[in-house]
């Protein structure tokens, strides 16, 4: 089976995007956004690691207008299972997360992960009641996973198999105050931005 | 067999938690509006108090660093957080506060302390004797409360400290004053 392109699918993801604000885990999903331009509306970490996922949910309860979508790898995911167990039991609406799995840890030598060797994340989605949870293999299925970002008025957990080589690192900014106060000033406006 | 007998102890058992009712007020008072907890004896009347304010989010977690990082999407969401945790798993948070840390991020929790007053557990105790110097090792400002009448004046200032400096602020609860749990044990 051909393994997708992960920057082709994140591509095909967030065309059209609109408002949608975008958490990504640290390393490679953080490069992947990069490569489709640096957006007021882009918040991708760098450290924090099994962070993403609870991130979005904060951002996700605190702005319950804006869909939030947490694009994570699955070692970063695999660090942050427990949020899983406590995002569906909240079940914000309006937040997506969706796992580019390529079964690597590919910043530090292309280690496998579990998911590679026996972990079923979508499987551990659904068993903490993620009532929308689907697992892309090919590019036919993306434009409805697209859709389903858009439109679903839930939450939902989203597996997209990709292959593990290793792409060109096109980094985003790496200032955090940087990128909280762009983020908030686009969500908030300048003046509310800089109050706490 | 030995049979444990739960109590929790405190010295004016009248009084115990009585500080709880307080801090919601002040929570109410200062916005803070979004509250997660790693549950704790100590904090069961705070937590029973935002469960049943519906114009309060809360949060279960599964473990305490969550709360770093859900505190972190709330502030960039425009809501104030605070995250209420025992001393025992303050190890749990060190790497996720980078994240308030490099994000110029407030931050707020109120830790019950383990591990110091009396203690039967005595693997509380190393959590418990390490609980200050990991957080301000970690970049936290920590404030200390022994008394019940210092609970809410310290609050009201770690919220105005994290809040409008922007910093981040743990307020521990001495387990003398929230009583030490002791089993009463016998011997059948």
């Amino acid at each position: 089976m051909n393994l997708l392109n992960r920057r082709d699918a994140l591509r095909t993801l967030l065309s059209a995007r609109g408002k949608m604000i975008v958490v990504t885990g640290l390393g490679s999903t953080a490069y992947d956004l990069a490569t489709c331009g640096n957006e007021p509306l882009d918040f991708p970490l760098w450290g924090a690691m099994g962070g993403a996922a609870m991130v979005g949910l904060g951002i996700a309860l605190a702005q319950p207008e804006y869909t939030v979508l947490v694009l994570t790898g699955d070692g970063e995911m695999l660090m942050g299972l427990g949020s899983l167990a406590t995002i569906a039991a909240r079940r914000p609406r309006n937040l997506r997360i969706v796992v580019m799995d390529n079964e690597r840890f590919g910043e530090t030598g292309q280690q496998k992960t579990q998911t590679a060797m026996s972990t079923d994340l979508a499987a551990v989605a659904a068993g903490c009641r993620f009532e929308h949870v689907r697992i892309i293999h090919q590019a036919s299925e993306l434009e409805a996973l697209r859709m389903d970002l858009h439109t679903l008025d839930d939450l939902l957990f989203a597996v997209i198999k990709v292959s593990p080589e290793e792409l060109l690192r096109v980094l985003p900014p790496r200032d955090g105050a940087y990128l909280t106060h762009r983020l908030r000033a686009a969500l908030l406006g300048t003046e509310h931005a800089l109050e706490a | 067999m030995r049979i444990a007998d739960e109590s929790l102890t405190a010295p004016h058992e009248e009084h115990v938690q009585e500080w709880a009712e307080g801090v919601y007020e002040l929570f109410k008072a200062h916005h803070v509006e979004l509250i997660s907890f790693v549950p704790d004896g100590g904090h069961k009347r705070l937590i029973a108090c935002c469960q049943s304010d519906p114009a309060l989010c809360t949060v279960t977690l599964t473990t305490e660093e969550e709360g770093i990082a859900l505190a972190a999407g709330a502030f960039l969401g425009g809501k104030r957080s605070a995250l209420l945790m025992q001393s025992s798993g303050v190890g749990n948070c060190i790497n996720m506060l980078s994240l308030p840390r490099v994000c110029n991020m407030p931050f707020l929790a109120l830790v019950t302390m383990r591990g110091e007053w009396g203690e039967f557990n005595p693997w509380q105790v190393p959590m418990g004797q390490s609980t200050q110097a990991v957080l301000e090792a970690s970049g936290v400002i920590v404030y200390r409360v022994d008394s019940v009448e210092d609970v809410c004046p310290t609050v009201e200032a770690a919220i105005m400290l994290a809040f409008q400096s922007r910093a981040r602020v743990a307020v521990l609860l001495a387990q003398k004053l929230i009583g030490t749990k002791n089993f009463m044990e016998d011997d059948k």
